[in-house]
């Protein structure tokens, strides 16, 4: 279905970063909403479509944290591209689970897990220079960039994901009431 | 003589002299959000989650005596921000990852947080680093979630007459202590069958072997909103200010 004339159809882009992609996941869950979503909106970057990099947009989504340098360069683009920026999920709003590495020693945290855990033999510590860089702690993304929305859960469910959504795409603002608002 | 009453958001509320603004409210079935004040214990008002207007001045509802004729405001946008940023605040103070928490579901933080429609945390993590204790054979205690409301303290002197908990240090240090010279619950006297047991509004004293024993959807405020269950009468399914 076209949009109604005058009425250009909008762009969203989606990614994960320090994240499961279980609420992209959830995003997926909306089922065969997602046909009714797809009549409103075509998908710049996102999982979905393999695109690399994320070109002007209405709306970007974001799942999961900030843990390292790669995550910070991609949350940039975003905020660059996208007019309406929304944090998806625990670990994009407080870090989540990644984050409870947080009071952990990074160092030690990979030398436990390339070098002493049981069962390794002749480990070593990833150093490829193509890798991002990890950071001491993970972090939500709004202390990064600024954030227009946010969709807490983890993951936030398809009900929840999709009401935002339409309330977004009507022109209404967006709301989640109980039982939508979940921080688990 | 006239029962004495107040006007909350507007509203006539009966009261006997001596009662305090959320004693009030509460026998009028009338919500007002709060984190350390519990009916069985006296208040303290250090959470200032039930911040009302009384008269025109910032008071905290467990804290101030009703006075016939006081016009209270309660249920107020202007009220509810301060609300949201105090939620905030603490969120940000503490550990909280809900979906790793076994109160998540039945904690008065959350239900508050839903309540209140906080979406974030707003404010950086201070990611404080605050070890668990899990000498004691039949309770954990996760200082990570702790907000200290005292509210344990309060029932392990006031009720179980042991003093196993106190607050220690000042402003951002402030912590919950063990009362044992090894600071471990294990070489305390305390036991599950304490009041202090069972006290906790957010997932710090837990009860080991039972975690996640509800499943998601059929936990206390899965099924209704703090703010309705409150106004439910007894037997109804909500059970008032206890938590
Ligand atoms: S105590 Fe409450 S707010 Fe804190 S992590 Fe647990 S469920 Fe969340
Ligand atoms: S342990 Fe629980 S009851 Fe005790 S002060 Fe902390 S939050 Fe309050
Ligand atoms: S409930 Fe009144 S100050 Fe905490």
């Amino acid at each position: 279905m076209n949009p109604p004339v005058g009425q250009r159809k909008l762009r969203l882009a989606t990614t994960s970063l320090a994240g499961c992609f279980g609420c992209h996941m959830s995003l997926l869950d909306i089922d065969e909403r997602l046909f009714e979503l797809l009549d409103r909106v075509d998908l710049d970057r996102s999982p979905l479509t393999d695109i690399k990099h994320c070109g002007p947009c209405d709306i970007g989504l974001i799942e999961g944290g900030i843990c390292n340098a790669e995550n910070i360069h991609v949350l940039r683009e975003f905020r660059q591209q996208c007019k309406v920026l929304i944090a998806v999920g625990a670990c994009a709003i407080n870090g989540g689970l990644p984050a409870q590495r947080n009071h952990l020693d990074l160092g030690q945290c990979l030398q436990e897990v390339y070098l002493t855990a049981p069962g390794i033999v002749g480990g070593r510590i990833p150093d490829d220079p193509e890798l991002p860089l990890p950071l001491n702690q993970v972090h939500p993304i709004h202390e990064i960039v600024r954030i227009d929305y946010f969709i807490p859960g983890c993951p936030p469910s398809g009900d929840a994901i999709w009401k935002f959504l339409t309330d977004l795409l009507d022109g209404r603002t967006p709301r989640l009431g109980h039982p939508l608002l979940h921080f688990d | 003589m006239n029962t004495p009453t107040l006007l909350l958001d507007g509203l006539p509320v009966p009261f006997s002299v001596g009662q305090t603004i959320m004693e009030a409210a509460t026998a009028a079935g009338i919500f007002i959000p709060h984190l350390c004040h519990h009916p069985d214990f006296k208040p303290q008002g250090s959470c200032k989650l039930c911040t009302v207007k009384a008269n025109g001045r910032y008071v905290s509802a467990c804290t101030m005596p009703a006075k016939d004729g006081m016009e209270v405001e309660n249920n107020s946008p202007d009220l509810n921000d301060k609300r949201r940023t105090l939620l905030q605040m603490l969120f940000v103070e503490g550990n909280h990852f809900c979906p790793s928490c076994e109160k998540s579901g039945d904690c008065l933080l959350q239900a508050l947080a839903y309540e209140l429609e906080m979406l974030t945390a707003h404010f950086p993590q201070f990611y404080p680093d605050r070890p668990v204790d899990a000498s004691h054979p039949e309770v954990l205690l996760d200082f990570n979630r702790c907000i200290l409301c005292e509210l344990c303290v309060r029932a392990s002197r006031e009720v179980d007459g042991k003093n196993v908990f106190a607050l220690s240090g000042r402003g951002i240090g402030k912590h919950l202590i063990v009362n044992a010279e090894s600071g471990r619950l294990a070489d305390t006297g305390f036991s599950l069958a304490d009041k202090a047991a069972h006290v906790c509004p957010v997932g710090v004293i837990l009860a080991k072997r039972r975690g996640f024993l509800q499943p998601i959807g059929c936990r206390r405020y899965d099924r209704q909103p703090i703010g309705m269950q409150f106004a439910s009468p007894p037997g109804s399914g909500g059970n008032g200010p206890e938590h």
